[in-house]
């Protein structure tokens, strides 16, 4: 199949690969997907608890190149938003900036999934109560 | 019968004439050549297989003794085939295991039969030599292979965790 450009350049040159001190109670961790689905992301955030400011976010993936861009553009669009404007980082969004096909919309999901899991363990590591998002079907 | 009647009425159609002088010189060549064929070809194979081996937590599936002398299908645990495929495919025909581009997920189901676990048929790629395999593109392979599979462990949630020991039949994995 042909993967887009954008896909291409995220996968050769993957941005913010690695790992936080998840022992810090300002990093939230996110962990979604299965090994035996084909797809596992970790999405990590660092939030500046004064501003509420993501200063930092890393990933790792395991999964085909449009989930391992998927997951890269998702820290991207991550550092400098606050934890407010992250939760509402919606996954068409990286449809369309990585130009996914039907097929790989699966794996834009599970980089939504990443970022919201990782938002509600700050939040929980933080006393706060954790959001309620809406099933999604993938 | 459906067609023109040929062959005094036997069998319908033009005979391919072409394709059969050709299916004829093609089995003469195999009588020739293929106990040769296969001989070089289970070398490079093996090399192939040999040397990706030295990657840790590296598999060749199926048996290595009762098999064909020209293909091979490794599992590279922990990096995902699909994505492994990525890293080459512009030089190196290959094919993955995994079904990750249909919509069902499902890993290659011989794999499965074989006795693979999911996560290792997710990991798998097959390679195909053929009579024009040269030493040099098996040479040019295995660096190329190799290298995909170092740079996607270095981003694999999965390879952190089995460096550092995690149990990940433990883990609550969130299944989609």
């Amino acid at each position: 199949m042909a993967y887009s450009e954008k896909v291409i350049d995220h996968y050769s040159n993957p941005k913010n690969v690695g790992t936080l001190d998840k022992s810090k109670k300002n990093v939230g961790t996110g962990l979604v997907g299965a090994p035996e689905c084909g797809d596992v992301m970790r999405l990590q955030i660092e939030v500046d608890d004064a501003t509420g400011m993501i200063t930092d976010a890393k990933f790792k993936t395991f999964g085909c190149g449009s989930a391992i861009a998927s997951s890269s553009l998702a820290t991207e669009w991550l550092k400098g938003r606050t934890v407010d404007q992250a939760v509402l980082i919606d996954n068409m969004d990286l449809v369309e900036e990585l130009n996914l096909p039907p097929v790989k919309i699966h794996c834009s999901v599970l980089a939504e999934d990443a970022i919201k899991s990782a938002i509600n363990d700050y939040r929980k590591k933080n006393g706060l109560e954790e959001l309620v998002f809406e099933e999604r079907i993938h | 019968m459906d067609g023109g009647g040929h062959e005094r009425g036997m069998r319908s159609g033009t005979l391919n004439v072409p394709g059969i002088v050709g299916f004829g010189k093609a089995c003469e060549l195999a009588r020739l050549e293929m106990a040769e064929d296969a001989a070089r070809l289970s070398k490079l194979r093996d090399k192939l297989e040999n040397s990706l081996m030295q990657l840790e937590e590296t598999y060749v599936n199926g048996n290595r003794e009762h098999r064909l002398p020209h293909v091979s299908n490794i599992s590279f645990k922990y990096v995902e085939g699909e994505g492994l495929l990525m890293g080459f495919n512009k030089n190196i025909a290959l094919s993955s295991g995994s079904a990750c581009t249909s919509a069902s997920l499902e890993p290659s189901y011989v794999l499965k039969a074989l006795g693979l676990g999911d996560d290792l048929a997710h990991s798998s790629l097959r390679f195909g030599l053929g009579r024009f395999t040269t030493e040099e593109q098996i040479d040019y392979t295995i660096k190329s292979v190799s290298d995909t599979v170092l740079k996607l462990r270095d981003m694999s949630p999965l390879w952190e965790m089995f460096k550092e020991g995690v149990d990940m039949e433990k883990i609550e994995w969130s299944h989609h």
